[in-house]
């Protein structure tokens, strides 16, 4: 039986992306191969749009319309502003690993530390590593990345390795108008303890560019890692990440993620708790202005029994701008004792502001604790009252509220230095509000 | 010598319903007003309009503090210029400590009169001497604003407040709410270390007992929406026999 494939003008489209992209993408024959089968899984879904469940309040065919050609390797000039881009938001002490424009910039970034290991995505696939581009998780963007993705971090760290100072991944875009595609891996050995900072950052000249982003992460068994991903990407800028945990037993992962640029933005995380007694803890602030879209979409499978999630999702939103946070917490067959809970408070600072939330439980033992909740309003109007009472300026009583909001949500990072950069991150957007 | 603050023939709906009647009022620098009144009597309604609170709309008459316009300004100005309301009901503000919120407010009110803003080892000395006198424990500064407080403790920092920002006019909201004696005669005793001759205090209270902490030089009776009687310290204590019946029917 002859199939046909009706191709829409922007399928044939991304079909010469792909084909002009060939020699950019780095692989052995298989690993060619790999990405081939990939791009048609892509090509048989295209953009997610809202008729895909997952998608409905994130309509890429809409928002995003079409994915720009890879942007070309990073030139002397674009590595120059990609240095001084970086400097405001790195850590102090931490170990800096630099992608410019979907390309490693071994200039730019540091060794890592003992204990950890480190190579590219380019040098595993060029050594046949196709593995790197196959994940249980699947959905056309996750496809998508992985027919395109040029480079990105393969990293291990050692069992037991408790690594002083973070690793900072920074993803720095530099083009105009162009797509990046990363994708890395970390495992965490047995026992390891890690902190781990995630920034995506615009430098001077970049604008409407696209970041597609994938990211596997497997923790092993009693292993911890604190993880904090800064997304302050151009407003002009389309960000979709999608990210996959795997937990062994009695693991404890805290997740935060602050999403403060973009126009449009999609952060798709999805957690497997594999191994018994492990802990997760998901914090996300979404600050939005604008007519910018930010959707955080977590999915968090309780494959076992003994584990505890928590997801507390906070988004402040102003003007036109819409937020989506999509939470969903599946407890396996078997899965007895599971504690899982989330919670989204949303705070609406304008009557066009839109907050979508989406909560959903999927259970199928019966011994569990499960529940979500959510909050939306505006903010508090005897607390403004009662600020501008003491003689704060209506914009100042407001931030210092906001501040207080979003807060709350960085209040659990135990790190002090990492809550001072999230803390700091979140502040840039209340100053640059009023 | 111009009055502090006058109120002239004031008129104030809520809604569709209109809560004061034409009240008039003047005080001083340095003297202290009482009002009393039963409850409903519009007393609550007056201090929330003389700090500029949304939600009230004036319809007639005036309100001038040191012979500005007090009606067209917004609540933080009027805060810089020196009106200070001690609120029934203190709110909680979690996620933003005491001493944050203070510093800000501070500056932001110096930063209005055009002063230099206060950096955070001179607001920190300054605080804490505040603090002291008024036997604030250090550790309530850290905490969030009011958060779990008890009853006097939230109105102890109402007071710290107002001897940080020494205001030219302060109202006190019924102070005495939810207060058992020993926190009434703290607080009242912090208020009394604030009269001076450049301050004036109005006192809003249903009941007489506080005036036994914080003695009046004037007081007024309120009811329904207008001042129906005035006199010295010596009306509050006749009130306390009498009772508010007899104005009920006026």
């Amino acid at each position: 039986m002859n199939v046909v494939l009706a191709r829409t003008e922007s399928g044939r489209a991304m079909e010469g992306l792909f084909t002009a992209s060939r020699d950019r993408l780095p692989g052995t024959a298989r690993v060619s191969e790999i990405r081939r089968q990939a791009f048609e899984a892509y090509e048989r879904a295209g953009l997610p749009h809202r008729r895909i469940e997952e998608w409905k309040y994130t309509d890429l065919r809409v928002l995003m319309r079409e994915v720009r050609p890879l942007a070309e390797k990073p030139d002397v000039s674009a590595l120059r502003r990609a240095a001084a881009a970086l400097k405001p938001v790195a850590i102090e002490g931490a170990a800096k690993l630099v992608l410019v424009d979907g390309v490693f910039a071994a200039e730019l970034s540091d060794k890592v530390p003992p204990g950890a290991s480190m190579t590219t995505l380019r040098e595993a696939l060029e050594s046949g590593a196709g593995e790197l581009l196959a994940t249980a998780a699947t959905d056309a963007m996750i496809s998508l990345n992985a027919a395109l993705a040029t480079d990105g971090l393969v990293i291990e760290i050692a069992d037991g390795t408790r690594l002083a100072a973070p690793l900072q991944i920074m993803h720095i875009a530099t083009v105009a108008s162009a797509s990046a595609f990363t994708r890395s891996r970390v495992r965490i050995g047995n026992g390891a303890r890690v902190t781990l900072v995630e920034n995506f950052v615009a430098a001077e000249g970049a604008k409407s560019y696209q970041a597609h982003d994938a990211v596997l992460l497997s923790l092993g068994d009693q292993a911890e890692l604190t993880l904090a991903r800064l997304m302050t990407d151009s407003v002009d800028a389309a960000n979709v990440t999608s990210a996959m945990f795997d937990l062994g037993a009695k693991a404890k992962f805290d997740l935060f993620n602050v999403t403060a640029g973009g126009a449009v933005s999609r952060y798709q995380g999805f957690v497997t708790l594999a191994g018994e007694g492990s802990e997760l803890n998901v914090n996300g602030v979404n600050l939005l202005n604008g007519s910018q879209h930010g959707d955080t979409t977590l999915l968090i499978d309780h494959a076992v029994p003994h584990c505890t999630s928590r997801e507390v999702f906070r988004a402040v939103i102003d003007d036109r701008a819409h937020s989506v946070f999509q939470g969903r917490i599946i407890v396996r067959p078997g899965a007895q004792k599971t504690d899982g809970k989330m919670m989204t408070r949303a705070l609406l600072l304008s009557d066009e502001a839109e907050a979508d939330n989406k909560p959903e439980l999927e259970i199928f033992a019966d011994d569990v604790t499960c529940g979500h909740g959510a909050t939306a309003g505006a903010l508090d109007e005897n607390l403004l009252f009662y600020l501008r009472a003491r003689g704060l300026p209506e914009r100042a009583a407001q931030a210092l509220l906001i501040q207080a909001f979003v807060g709350e949500a960085i209040e659990g990072i135990a790190d002090d230095d990492l809550r001072d950069v999230v803390m700091a991150a979140a502040e840039r957007w209340l100053e640059a509000r009023t | 010598m111009m009055a502090l603050l006058e109120v002239k023939d004031l008129q104030v709906r809520v809604e569709d319903r209109e809560i004061l009647h034409g009240l008039s009022l003047t005080v001083n620098r340095g003297e202290v007003h009482a009002i009393m009144g039963p409850n409903g009597s519009g007393k609550s309604t007056l201090s929330h309009v003389i700090a500029g609170k949304p939600g009230y709309e004036v319809t007639g008459g005036e309100i001038l503090f040191d012979g500005q316009d007090l009606l067209e300004m917004e609540p933080d100005e009027r805060a810089a210029k020196g009106v200070f309301l001690a609120f029934q009901y203190p709110v909680e503000i979690p996620g933003v400590t005491t001493w944050n919120f203070l510093h800000a407010a501070l500056n932001a009110q110096r930063k209005a009169r055009g002063e230099a803003e206060m950096s955070s080892p001179a607001f920190l000395k300054k605080v804490r001497e505040v603090a002291k006198s008024l036997n604030v424990p250090q550790d309530m500064l850290k905490r969030g604003v009011n958060v779990g407080f008890s009853g006097g403790e939230k109105k102890r920092n109402e007071v710290l407040q107002m001897a940080l920002f020494e205001p030219s006019l302060c109202i006190l909201d019924e102070m005495d709410s939810g207060l058992d004696i020993d926190a009434l005669r703290i607080a009242a005793d912090g208020v009394n270390a604030l009269r001076s001759p450049d301050r004036a205090m109005v006192v809003i209270t249903h009941y007489q007992r506080l005036l036994n902490y914080i003695v009046p030089d004037f007081v007024h009776v309120m009811s329904r929406g207008r001042v129906v009687t005035s006199g010295g310290k010596e009306l509050a204590l006749e009130l306390e026999e009498s009772g508010y019946a007899q104005f009920e029917d006026a």
